[in-house]
């Protein structure tokens, strides 16, 4: 099997260079690639543009590369929990694209299909829809949407095995399957790095094929954005 | 009396039917889960891609893995379904979901919704609405009747850039039900409590369309 790991987060993103675009897993604040978020930081590099549902909060994931001003343009579709983005948006030191969630999972999942392009209505009638082709099927009209183009993709899994294989847990899954398959080069971070065999092959979100660098993360906050919980009853 | 926003999602809770395949938006929407009527089997969707949606855990049983679209802390029940947000959002293109119920900002007499920006003010974008609104079967939306400044958000044209086009079917306010007709204009099928056609009326901007003698909601929590 091929050997895709490397020793840390420093070592996986060590020629992201100042410019380039990035895909970043994870929604909200859940199965975001922490490691390589903080690497990015103690790296510097800037004028990214960065392609992730959110943008985190203000002290935590994304919201930490804003502070530090390392992000050039954001394309995201929920961006409500970050003041410091809202704030930056607002003053235009930062460059947003919103587009539609559904949208942005499958230009994503165009990329890694080997798919120029899909049609969607989502965003038709809309400023979105604006300087897009429309083409009318069935009576029903679709926005052409392009597969995105990105150097690297950042994920987060929750297992992964030495050849790059993974298996993402629960609601953290998200868009890490997709972007996985997206990048030009693929980082994955994992909760969980074992030997090649130890993963059931039926189990696997991910085949390794679109892997590229895999690591062991550490120290995982996974903080919570919304605690809510039930009452007990006695 | 103008209801409540519990029951106003009390009121939503009764356009379910037993097999129905449900994407709840955030804010009230999120609260019809609550009401939803004993004997009626349905399956909560949430677009970060989860089908089965449980209630909120018990304390000291949060998962952070395991969160709804809203981000809230969740659980799963038996039967319950994980995928990624691709697959998530092609269960709602190829209309699986039955029934979307969301809030908006404004709606106009031909169905358009906005719900995602206020220009130069507030921009949080449209998560999953737009995707949601463009090809859901059915779409109910949950809102005030007027705004704060006391100006109505039932519209004849939208002021607010578009979530999406002639595709809102029905709104449950705090004063009324509304039907919106397929050539147009708000249909008034039921008043809240004590709230008169007249106050229905001035409270909304778009074309009020009342046949009849309208009767009022059934509403039984008091929230």
């Amino acid at each position: 099997m091929i050997n895709k790991v490397v020793t840390d987060a420093d070592e996986a993103i060590r020629d992201i260079e100042d410019g380039m675009t990035l895909m970043l897993g994870g929604f909200g604040l859940c199965g975001i690639p922490e490691n390589c978020i903080k690497a990015l930081i103690r790296k510097g590099t800037k004028d990214l543009t960065c392609i992730s549902n959110n943008a985190g909060v203000d002290d935590f994931g994304i919201g930490l590369m804003l502070q530090q001003k390392q992000v050039r343009k954001m394309i995201s579709s929920y961006v409500g929990e970050n003041a410091e983005f809202e704030r930056q948006l607002l003053s235009g030191e930062l460059e947003v694209e919103l587009i539609p969630q559904g949208t942005l999972a499958t230009r994503c999942m165009a990329a890694g299909y080997g798919m120029p392009a899909i049609f969607t209505p989502a965003g038709v009638g809309t400023e979105v829809a604006e300087g897009k082709e429309v083409r009318n099927f069935n009576g029903k009209d679709y926005l052409m949407e392009m597969a995105f183009d990105a150097d690297f993709a950042i994920v987060k899994a929750w297992k992964g095995d030495t050849a790059g294989n993974l298996i993402y847990r629960s609601t953290a899954r998200n868009f890490n399957p997709v972007m996985a398959m997206a990048g030009k080069v693929t980082i994955a971070e994992v909760e969980e790095l074992v030997a090649v065999g130890e993963l059931d092959p039926d189990s696997i979100h991910t085949p390794g094929i679109f892997v590229h660098r895999v690591f062991q993360g550490n120290n995982y906050e996974k903080r919570i954005e919304q605690r809510t919980v039930t009452e007990r009853r006695l | 009396m103008a209801l409540s926003k519990e029951q106003i999602a009390q009121r939503i809770s009764r356009e379910i039917r037993d097999g129905y395949y449900v994407n709840l938006g955030i804010g009230i929407p999120t609260l019809v889960a609550n009401y939803i009527p004993q004997g009626i089997n349905v399956v909560l969707q949430s677009e970060n891609g989860l089908l089965g949606m449980g209630p909120f855990p018990y304390e000291g049983e949060e998962d952070p893995d395991l969160i709804n679209a809203g981000k809230q802390t969740i659980t799963t029940l038996p039967g319950s379904a994980i995928f990624d947000s691709a697959l998530s959002f092609g269960m709602i293109r190829s209309q699986k979901v039955n029934l979307t119920i969301l809030g908006a900002m404004e709606v106009s007499e031909n169905g358009d919704i906005a719900n995602w920006k206020i220009p130069g003010k507030m921009v949080k974008g449209m998560g999953g609405a737009m995707d949601l609104v463009a090809s859901a079967k059915n779409i109910i939306v949950a809102m005030q009747h007027v705004n704060k400044a006391g100006e109505s958000k039932l519209l004849p044209e939208c002021t607010l850039p578009l979530t999406g086009v002639k595709c809102v079917k029905k709104i449950v306010t705090e004063l009324a039900v509304l039907e919106v007709l397929p050539a147009g204009g708000f249909k008034l099928l039921e008043r809240a409590p004590g709230v008169s056609v007249e106050e229905i009326k001035n409270a909304t901007a778009g074309k009020l369309i009342v046949e009849g003698e309208i009767p009022e909601m059934v509403i039984t929590s008091v929230g």
